[in-house]
């Protein structure tokens, strides 16, 4: 399972990057394999750390997406629209979900890093 | 979500983990959901071939003279239409016409009977029978017994010849005791994907070499181990009803659009008298099938079906259709929204999509004829 060294990890499997970027892990996307509908969050909406932003819907069922951090959404992917495989192809690339303004920094800082979370999910 | 440690296992599972299936808690069952993608699986029946792990199903036996005139009482279908060798689709309904279950009835010798009943409804399905087995009838719950595998896919019939060394398969829905590489089973002529196959049910002591012959003979039609997940999709794309999402004891085999698996003719039977009823008066709800129109995210259950601004119903079944590429689902709606062509919306998280009633099957073309 990949997992980028320069990126930190949510517990519910977003990962985060230093300029605000989301998207779920190489093992959430395989986890729910065909993705065919990502629920994209409106941009200006203000999210705090834990909440749901947005849903990704694979063929079986609807999974909730969790902010990694506090923030307000700047940008979506609007590549995702047209097709959302994107997420289960390139999860850390072509599939990244939204970017956050983080409203605080620090709360990066608390969340996994690559090792912690290779470590938490067995990968 | 259920406790594993508490599910049932088939005689498979280890096969399943061993083939790479995800596993997950199914009507009391520890099931594959997928193998390598739903995607992937439900092409792989639509175009080529599948393997199903249906060895949670429930198999009852029924013997005796008496056994069909029984059965005819208890069950919707009318049973005397059948010779040996030949099943039916059927449903066992309680005394307000409401769904227990719906099964598949074979016929597989003059006075003996196979009665195929959903996994999670076995013990229910069993409790309702037993006090009403009639003196000179036998009723036997073998469900522990048996594995079943369902293999289906247009490769089907070439498959089976390999599979048996040339033994000529059932005619549609019929049904025969076949011996494959030593091994006693049932074969039938029968399945829940649209397309053509059979199902086998034989000892759950044989059911790993079974598999792995079915999968080994198979291996030049292109056939993929499958799970629930495309089991689910194939169905639905079919319109063919899961007990428990689109049928229930409140709901009637005529609002459900089986009327054709009830025969008011052959006399009387648990819960005719409200299906004759409803025959002759009409009924106010129907389940009809719809399509969502555009990009939008999949229907599940339990989403508000909407018409001018007003809630009008309720989602039963929901999800992707990989054959049609959007949305699918089944309601049951008033009977004047559930005709082909009306203009419906799905509320799917607070938002309304616009979707439309579509005759059933959604799909069309399958090899199951």
């Amino acid at each position: 399972m990949n997992v980028p060294d320069d990126l930190r990890y949510a517990k519910s499997h977003e990962w985060l990057r230093a300029d605000g970027t989301v998207g779920i892990t190489d093992h959430a996307q395989h986890e729910l394999t065909d993705v065919v509908f990502v629920d994209l969050p409106a941009v200006g909406k203000v999210v705090k750390a834990g909440e749901v932003v947005c849903v990704v819907e694979s063929v079986k069922a609807a999974s909730d997406i969790y902010a990694p951090a506090s923030g307000k959404v700047v940008a979506t992917n609007p590549g995702l629209t047209a097709n959302p495989a994107l997420v289960n192809t390139d999860p850390y690339g072509e599939g990244w979900m939204f970017k956050l303004e983080l409203a605080n920094p620090a709360e990066r800082d608390a969340l996994q890093d690559a090792a912690a979370y290779s470590a938490a999910t067995g990968a | 979500m259920s406790d594993p440690a508490d599910l049932k296992r088939t005689p498979l599972h280890a096969e399943h983990v061993r083939l790479g299936g995800k596993m997950i808690g199914f009507g009391g069952w520890d099931m594959p959901v997928q193998y390598t993608g739903i995607m992937d699986e439900h092409r792989a029946v639509r175009t080529a071939l599948g393997v199903f792990d249906i060895s949670h199903m429930g198999q009852f036996f029924a013997k005796g003279t008496g056994a069909a005139a029984w059965l005819n009482g208890v069950l919707t279908n009318n049973v005397n239409k059948l010779a040996p060798g030949h099943g039916q689709y059927t449903l066992m309904l309680n005394e307000r016409g409401g769904v227990i279950d719906d099964l598949i009835i074979y016929r597989i010798a003059d006075a003996e009977w196979l009665l195929v009943v959903n996994a999670a409804k076995i013990g229910e399905d069993f409790a309702w029978l037993s006090p009403r087995v009639p003196a000179g009838v036998t009723l036997e719950n073998r469900s522990d017994e048996f594995f079943g595998l369902a293999v289906q896919g247009p490769r089907a019939a070439e498959w089976f010849g390999k599979f048996t060394g040339g033994k000529t398969v059932p005619v549609r829905n019929g049904v025969a005791q076949i011996e494959v590489g030593g091994v006693p089973l049932i074969v039938c002529r029968t399945g829940y994907t649209g397309e053509d196959g059979v199902e086998l049910f034989g000892p759950g002591s044989n059911a790993v070499a079974v598999l792995n012959a079915v999968l080994a003979a198979g291996g030049e039609f292109g056939i993929k181990p499958c799970g629930l997940g495309a089991r689910d999709t194939l169905r639905m794309e079919m319109c063919y009803p899961l007990n428990g999402n689109d049928l229930s004891p409140e709901r009637t085999p005529i609002e459900a659009g089986l009327g054709f698996f009830v025969d008011l003719e052959k006399g009387d039977f648990t819960g005719r008298a409200v299906l004759a009823e409803q025959k002759a008066a009409g009924v106010k709800q129907r389940l009809a099938a719809f399509k969502m129109i555009g990009a939008t995210p999949p229907p599940r259950s339990h989403y508000g079906v909407w018409k001018d601004g007003a809630q009008i119903g309720e989602t039963c079944s929901g999800g992707l259709s990989p054959t049609l590429g959007c949305g699918i689902g089944l309601a049951y709606l008033p009977v004047e929204f559930a005709k082909p062509g009306t203009a419906i919306e799905i509320d799917i998280r607070g938002r309304r999509f616009p979707a439309q009633v579509e005759k059933k099957p959604l799909h069309r073309g399958g090899t199951a004829g």
